[in-house]
């Protein structure tokens, strides 16, 4: 054990020493951190995080269900988020969002509440009403958040209308009621179901599901992350081709010929890779807190997904590396793989706006599941709440782990 | 005097590349054994294998009594390596360096600082022991390099071509601190492609060529197999045909051998002085230029030459 811990410290010592591997460690992921903050408004006010962002609201609807959502944004818990401006012609809002005076316009069309809740003895139209949200692509994140909202208005909106069909078909099959009152009873807990929403915005009641104090979302919370797990990507190959580096430098075939053995210098350099990513998460989740201002959310649910999402990165770390034949390679593969899982796992683009497909092809990287769970733990969440980011990356780190252990085991780093 | 190590028909190959073909030879407790031979001979895979970087694809061999395939771990204790290339680690100082490998032979607390200092002390890096090693001179790199295989105090070290590519001063320095350590009772394994290196240090060396081990033996006993034979070295301009010379001068009397390397011509002679003038001579009738000339004694040069019919440069 004495002899792993002394290989992983010395490759800390040498990581620190590297000037250019702590230039893209640290300094990197900070800086684009900063400057993607700035591209998308995150420093738009006088707020540390987003804040305000403007939004366009179209009512067209006129029914209970419209108002309501128009509400939920003109309520005083999305005050501190949102700036809602209304506006009653769907193309000028259009027009206001290309031309870049808001970060998104939600479109409400006409007759929505009627197309979920027909009114008296009317049968539903068949034909779907779907709320627009018209999105300005300068703002991806900001514009995400408010797709986020109104995804959730819906969702509750859905599970009322759905629950309410299956409450009066069970009703009827019981001969609780006649067919004749169905009509009536439907339309009584639609309208409670309107009322309801109405009166409970989507956001304010996840934060009292939650238990927490109800928590802005600060878009620099998942841009940070979401950058720190991207350059992680670069730690752990540069970590990883330290192991091609020592074989080419003779410092490994040295270690291999002292009385040390090969398992005890593989464990010492992925422990050196761990920690060294460990450490840069850290340092990156402290700078961004004292500088941004982020709050970064429940503190042992923030050091456990660290520790796990470092796990799952240094997996592939291992991957390459066991792949490789060079360090050269290692470093151009893991470059590639860096920005690859960067814009795949959504630190550059938040996954949830994007296709499903791409959605699925995202939960290969580390950087998707640490995000998930950064934001889980951004909204108020806590270590209770990872359970499915924590397994994800933990089956990812085993499953890596055990591949680049047989492709190890499989060639010798004695011969040059 | 016992044998400290003994190699068995050591075998190592690359798919249908053999390296090493049923190499044996021991070392004695105490001595300076080389193995000399020209690049690509199979020196550094012969250390490779005896150290347990390699496993031998055949034959076996034993140091301290322990197998090299069955005991590695126990062997390892056993022997100190210094390899060709340098393998230390440059972003640390040279104290660092020595500490590191230190503890990864075992040692620590103040036994390892003792050893340190005395090692520092002895590669002449004390004063500098703080700097970084990717600020020291070739020179200084080598000496470090030795530090580390001498560290734990091994019973046997292993030096594979430890004054390739240095300066004359550093080679001196080195070559003297190998006797040294063997004047302390170190047994030492040298490879070499430098035959006066050989001819200084060994008590015994063994010629390898082409992976087989061509010859063993005290060097006396080696150079009684060309007999009295000197050596007669002519170096001839780039633009003349030393081949041309050589085929010229095989046609004189009492002429063994004369074989080419670059630019030079090595004959070997019963008497180099007497045969010096009918080469020159040989030399102007062919219209070549000659533009200097050595004279060597039996040497392990020319065993090399009279085993396999080319100079140790090639």
């Amino acid at each position: 054990m004495r002899k792993i811990l002394l290989i992983g410290l010395k490759d800390l010592i040498l990581v620190i020493r590297d000037k250019a591997a702590l230039t893209f460690m640290l300094l990197a992921p900070f800086l684009l951190t900063l400057g993607l903050g700035a591209v998308t408004g995150a420093f738009g006010s006088s707020s540390s995080g987003i804040s305000q962002m403007k939004i366009i609201l179209v009512n067209q609807d006129g029914g209970q269900l419209g108002r309501a959502l128009v509400d939920l944004f003109q309520s005083a818990d999305l005050a501190d988020l949102v700036a809602p401006a209304l506006v009653a012609d769907p193309e000028t809002a259009r027009a206001q969002i290309d031309a870049g005076d808001a970060v998104a316009a939600i479109i409400i069309p006409a007759g929505f509440t009627d197309n979920i809740i027909p009114a008296n003895n009317q049968a539903p139209s068949g034909e779907a009403l779907q709320i627009e949200v018209y999105k300005n692509p300068l703002s991806p994140v900001s514009a995400g958040v408010i797709q986020s909202i109104v995804e959730e208005f819906i969702s509750r909106v859905e599970t009322g209308r759905v629950g309410g069909q299956v409450i009066v078909t069970q009703m009827l099959a019981a001969g609780l009621i006649t067919p004749d009152q169905v009509n009536a009873i439907a339309l009584e807990m639609g309208q409670r179901q309107a009322n309801a929403v109405d009166q409970a915005p989507a956001i304010a009641l996840q934060a009292a599901q939650s238990g927490q104090p109800q928590k802005a979302f600060n878009p620099m919370a998942y841009m940070a992350p979401g950058m720190a797990l991207m350059f992680l990507m670069y730690t752990v190959s540069n970590g990883g081709r330290s192991i091609l580096t020592e074989q080419a430098l003779g410092t490994l075939p040295r270690l291999l010929v002292s009385p040390t053995n090969g398992a005890q210098v593989l464990i010492g350099k992925i422990l050196g890779v761990y920690v060294t990513g460990v450490i840069q998460m850290f340092i990156l989740i402290e700078a961004c807190s004292a500088l941004f201002g982020i709050q970064w959310g429940d503190s042992v649910g923030i050091l456990v997904l660290v520790l796990t999402a470092v796990f799952a990165a240094t997996g592939w770390g291992m991957l390459v590396t066991s792949l490789a034949r060079t360090p050269g390679q290692v470093s151009s593969i893991g470059t590639a793989i860096m920005l690859i899982f960067g814009i795949l796992g959504g630190s550059f683009i938040q996954v949830s706006i994007m296709p499903g497909w791409f959605q699925v092809f995202s939960k290969i990287t580390p950087n998707a599941w640490g995000l998930d769970g950064f934001t889980i733990l951004g909204l108020g969440g806590s270590l209770a709440d990872l359970g499915k980011p924590l397994l994800g990356l933990a089956v990812m780190g085993l499953v890596l782990f055990a591949v680049s252990i047989f492709v190890f085991s499989r060639r010798s780093f004695a011969q040059k | 005097m016992k044998a400290i190590l003994e190699a068995k028909a050591l075998v190592k190959k690359y798919g249908d590349f053999t390296a090493v073909n049923k190499v044996s030879f021991d070392i004695q407790e105490g001595e300076i054994f080389s193995l000399l031979g020209p690049n690509g001979a199979g020196k550094t895979t012969t250390i490779s294998m005896l150290s347990t970087l390699y496993i031998p694809t055949g034959g076996e061999a034993t140091i301290g009594g322990h197998s090299i395939t069955k005991e590695p771990m126990a062997v390892r204790n056993l022997i100190g390596v210094v390899p060709q290339d340098l393998a230390l680690y440059e972003d640390l100082t040279a104290r660092e360096n020595l500490s590191f490998w230190g503890k990864m032979y075992g040692l620590s607390g103040k036994t390892l600082t003792t050893r340190i200092d005395e090692v520092l002390e002895q590669i002449g890096l004390t004063e500098k022991a703080k700097q970084r090693v990717k600020t020291y001179s070739g020179g200084m790199k080598r000496r470090v390099n030795i530090g580390v295989g001498l560290l734990h105090r091994p019973q046997l070290l292993f030096m594979d071509e430890p004054t390739v590519g240095i300066d004359p001063q550093s080679r001196r320095a080195i070559l003297d601190s190998v006797k040294d350590l063997n004047k302390q009772g170190m047994t030492v394994l040298y490879t070499t492609h430098y035959m006066e290196e050989a001819a200084e240090l060994s008590d015994r060396v063994g010629i390898i060529d082409h992976g087989e081990l061509i010859a063993l033996g005290t060097q006396a006993e080696l150079t009684k197999q060309v007999g009295e034979m000197e050596t007669l070295i002519l170096h001839v301009g780039e633009n003349d045909d030393p081949q041309r010379l050589a085929a010229g001068i095989r046609t004189l009397d009492g002429v063994m051998k004369a074989d080419v390397t670059d630019h030079t011509v090595t004959i070997i002679v019963p008497e180099a002085e007497e045969a010096l003038a009918p080469a020159v001579t040989k030399a102007n009738e062919l219209g070549i230029k000659i533009h200097s000339v050595d004279m060597r004694e039996p040497n392990l040069e020319a065993v090399f030459l009279h085993l396999t019919g080319r100079a140790l440069r090639d």
